[in-house]
């Protein structure tokens, strides 16, 4: 009862605070001037239809040298109309100004079909990075100040402290430029489980699990380590379990309290990627659609990018905090 | 003890004022005292890494401070014609060190690009091809060529055309710093008519065929080309020539050089006769002169006399962009930028954050969850949406009220807005925890029996003791701040070369755009801007482990 009590709260309170930021994105995007010209192929008359359908404007009137006139709504009534379309419908609006998805729904013709190549890289990255960070954590603190400890030492600073940007330039130079075992950038075939798809995926994969690998090490040393100290391993060698046993049944479990909700949470942000390594290789994923959105000024996909953005951090921080509750059960969530 | 307690009848002359002599004094210490901050500087500099990475701190420092006055190149300065020109360093370039030699590799290129090469060699005497023709290897069928060429003098002449006091100018420069930046024209008819060559001005030797787009030269019997230069008309004096008349430097072997022609006597017979011949240095356009100039001295001359910048010979410690900007002035002022703007960020952010994270951790209750909240939705607010936000509002103000002074500024503008608007976060909740740590303490319990002001035992008695922890804090703030800085310059969020500034992030977007070229020549533009930053990262998060252990010694080794 405590557990559904605080899990329902935080969702309200989660929810709040998305809605807080949401309207917040709306007003202020929609205190600026609305960028009415066409863009090169497109139709003026067309754009300023659409734009008085979607309700932003009213009272469009052609001048006779061919400039509108019009009045703009209200940015409560405007919101009002947006969410009960987004609601009701589903239905993010239309892209005005991203050049090459002029005219399309945004959420079904243009959002969802960059999904996947995200969601895909993030995925594989997850997959190489969280165990191979494990593991590194793990021998490391098994071997604690020795050299095995030393390097993965090393390694987790250098990883740690050089920028992505930089980490991404780097297998970019020596995997896809010097060595041309792949290639520039990401193939934009929509077959993404064949094999060289797959292939020109894989630079970007490796930089992504980079971190997440430099991360798990550092956070399960440092965990391990610290559990390894605790008195209960005293208790458990002396009666009677082999070191590889009670490292195995009590360390690793007590070090997994923490280390497991944020693998769960990495699950949720596959979602949104990293704009640079999207950028860097090629990808043509939601990264490279949200510098679009910002460079043309769609408004309309912006809010849409920005609200699923603040969506998914919101909701990793709740995974984290609520795992924490299932799998540790000395964590009493919401008690008092 | 019969009048221990009888204090009301002690006698008045019993009491005596006490003199500063009679004071009792504790032992002094035969040690010195060891102060916090001095114990801390004693730890820290028993850590070797954070020690050396604090020197290596310094040096960059020092660098971003210093060096943008040894260069005369500032980051507004581009040359197209020298784009993705080799970094170079005089001393390398003398004793042929390669890599920094300004020159890159050709390998495999074709007869007719090292036909080029070789023509400008032999035109101006410079080493083209490095180590000259001995240098260059030849493939076993004799078809492609592999040699080291000079991004420097390897462009060559460029025709232009100049006003005739500029012409005139030009001359009397040569004539008295003796360095030729005119050479002589090859005549408009006697040009290449593809519009491909027509206006290659390194095309100075007589050619087979002008109409075609290959140009195949005419080489004499020992291999050289044959020039193909403009001549005065036979008679005329060279120095009143026309109306684009010289009188200054002429190429080696030409003053009144001498050539054995054929003509017809009286007897129309032919007969050999020695005649003087010049070359002709200037073509009379409508208006202008069109000269033939050695691209390089040109620059020299364009720089030290018109500009008068400073910049003398074209030199690019660090190579040249894709634009033609001189690297290593763009990295020495953008670094410059990057310590100012971090440092000015991180004490803006230390002071509001400290102050906001004092109240809410001292006052507690309803307050601190309030303030809590209010921190928790501006955190949750991904920084990418706030940039884009303040980016379209900041334009739009600038345009709005026509400050139109801002807009050079405006893309730091944002980025401080920005960064200030999340940034004390951080601290706040930082600070916010020492002080939830101490303020249940019985020296604050004593401070405030004893009458002290809240504000006093906030700033005068917790903070101190927090200071430790927050101070490592702000180590970290900065090059977080130019790891930021350089992920939004990357992707074009910000793009501060707009306005003049330039950034360590504006270099690594360059020197992506390089590699994607995909050509092997380019890949040095980003080189030195990820060295440098790499160093930056490393050094300042070693210098920040380094100062955490030495202010908190109980922290040694753990990763928060």
């Amino acid at each position: 009862m405590y557990m559904f009590k605080y899990v329902s709260k935080r969702l309200g309170l989660m929810l709040l605070t998305f809605f807080i930021i949401f309207t917040m994105c709306f007003v202020l995007i929609k205190l600026l001037p609305i960028p009415t010209t066409a863009l090169p192929g497109q139709d003026q008359d067309v754009v300023m239809n659409i734009m008085e359908a979607r309700g932003w404007i009213t009272n469009v009137q052609k001048g006779e040298n061919g400039t509108y006139t019009y009045d703009r709504v209200p940015i409560m009534l405007q919101y009002g109309m947006y969410l009960k379309r987004v609601i009701f419908e589903g239905d993010f609006g239309i892209a005005t100004r991203l050049p090459g998805y002029t005219g399309k729904m945004l959420w079904e013709e243009v959002f969802i079909p960059k999904l996947p190549p995200t969601i895909l890289i993030n995925i594989y990255s997850s997959l190489i990075g969280v165990p191979i960070g494990l593991g590194l954590g793990i021998l490391a603190a098994l071997k604690k100040n020795k050299w095995q400890d030393q390097v993965i030492n090393i390694f987790i600073i250098l990883l740690i402290s050089l920028p992505s940007v930089i980490l991404a330039l780097l297998i970019l130079y020596v995997f896809c430029f010097k060595l041309r075992w792949f290639p520039l950038n990401m193939l934009t075939s929509n077959d993404y489980f064949t094999w060289p798809v797959f292939h020109s995926m894989l630079p970007a994969v490796f930089s992504l699990c980079l971190g997440s690998v430099a991360g798990y090490a550092r956070y399960t040393r440092a965990e391990l380590s610290e559990v390894l100290t605790g008195e209960f391993m005293l208790l458990a060698r002396t009666k009677g379990l082999t070191k590889s046993q009670a490292i195995y049944r009590h360390a690793m479990r007590n070090s997994m309290v923490v280390i497991f909700p944020s693998i769960l949470s990495e699950f949720i942000s596959v979602l949104s990627g990293s704009l640079i390594i999207e950028k860097m290789f090629g990808v043509n994923g939601v990264g490279g659609l949200y510098l679009l959105a910002i460079e043309n000024q769609d408004y309309d996909a912006f809010m849409l990018l920005s609200g699923f953005y603040t969506l998914i951090g919101l909701a990793a921080g709740i995974v984290i905090d609520i795992s924490y509750g299932i799998i540790d059960p000395r964590i009493r969530m919401g008690a008092k | 003890m019969t009048n221990m307690n009888q204090y009301q009848n002690i006698p008045a002359e019993k009491f005596q004022f006490a003199k500063r002599t009679d004071l009792g004094h504790d032992k002094k210490f035969d040690t010195k005292p060891v102060s916090y901050f001095q114990g801390a500087f004693r730890r820290f500099s028993k850590n070797k890494g954070a020690v050396v990475a604090a020197i290596v701190i310094a040096f960059l420092i020092l660098f971003a401070i210093f060096a943008p006055f040894f260069t005369n190149y500032t980051p507004d300065m581009y040359d197209v014609t020298y784009i993705y020109a080799a970094p170079k360093l005089p001393i390398c370039e003398k004793y042929g060190i390669p890599f920094w030699d300004g020159s890159r590799d050709r390998t495999n290129v074709g007869y007719m690009t090292y036909l080029k090469d070789m023509a400008i060699m032999q035109e101006t005497g410079r080493e083209v091809i490095k180590g000259g023709k001995d240098n260059v290897k030849i493939s076993e069928d004799g078809k492609s060529y592999t040699y080291r060429y000079d991004t420097y003098y390897g462009i060559g002449f460029i025709y232009d055309e100049i006003p005739m006091s500029k012409y005139l100018d030009i001359q009397r420069y040569q004539n008295e710093t003796g360095r030729q930046v005119l050479y002589p024209v090859v005549a408009l008819e006697d040009r290449p008519t593809h519009s491909k060559n027509n206006t290659d001005a390194n095309i100075f030797y007589q050619v087979k065929d002008k109409k075609a787009t290959k140009i195949t030269p005419v080489l004499d019997e020992e291999g050289k080309l044959i020039p193909n230069y403009w001549e005065i008309p036979e008679g005329i004096d060279p120095k009143s020539w026309g109306g684009v008349a010289y009188d200054s430097l002429r190429i080696e072997g030409e003053d009144g050089f001498t050539k054995t022609v054929k003509v017809r006597d009286e007897n129309d017979n032919l007969v050999d006769e020695e005649r003087t011949y010049y070359y002709i240095y200037g073509v009379q356009m409508a208006s202008t002169v069109q000269v033939r100039v050695e691209y390089y001295e040109y620059y020299a001359y364009e720089h030290l006399v018109e500009e008068g910048d400073g910049v003398s010979e074209p030199l690019f410690l660090f190579g040249a962009t894709e634009t033609g900007k001189d690297i290593f002035s763009c990295l020495a002022y953008g670094a410059r930028f990057s310590f100012i703007f971090a440092s000015i960020v991180a004490i803006v952010n230390f002071i509001v954050g400290v102050i906001w994270g004092s109240i809410s951790g001292y006052y507690g209750g309803k307050l601190d969850l309030a303030m809590e909240r209010f921190c928790e939705i501006l955190g949750s607010v991904p920084s990418m949406i706030i940039i884009t936000l303040l980016k379209y509002h900041m334009g739009h103000f600038i345009v709005e009220q026509g400050l139109y002074k801002l807009v050079d500024i405006q893309s730091a503008l944002v980025l401080f807005i920005a960064f200030f608007a999340t940034g004390w976060i951080g601290m706040a909740g930082r600070t916010r925890m020492q002080f939830y740590r101490f303020k249940n303490q019985e020296y604050v319990l004593a401070a405030r029996t004893l009458g002290a002001s809240d504000a006093r035992i906030m700033f005068k008695h917790i903070f101190p003791n927090g200071l430790g922890t927050i101070v490592t804090s702000i180590a970290l703030v900065i090059p977080s701040m130019i790891y930021s800085e350089t992920s939004l310059s990357y992707l074009g969020i910000i793009n501060l070369e707009a306005g003049k500034l330039t950034s360590v992030g504006t270099l690594i977007n360059a020197g992506q755009k390089a590699l994607q070229q995909g050509e092997p020549y380019t890949a040095f533009v980003a080189l030195f801007p990820c060295g440098f930053l790499v160093l930056l990262m490393l050094s300042f998060n070693l210098f920040g482990n380094g100062l955490r252990d030495a202010f908190n010694p109980s922290l040694r080794g753990s990763e928060e």
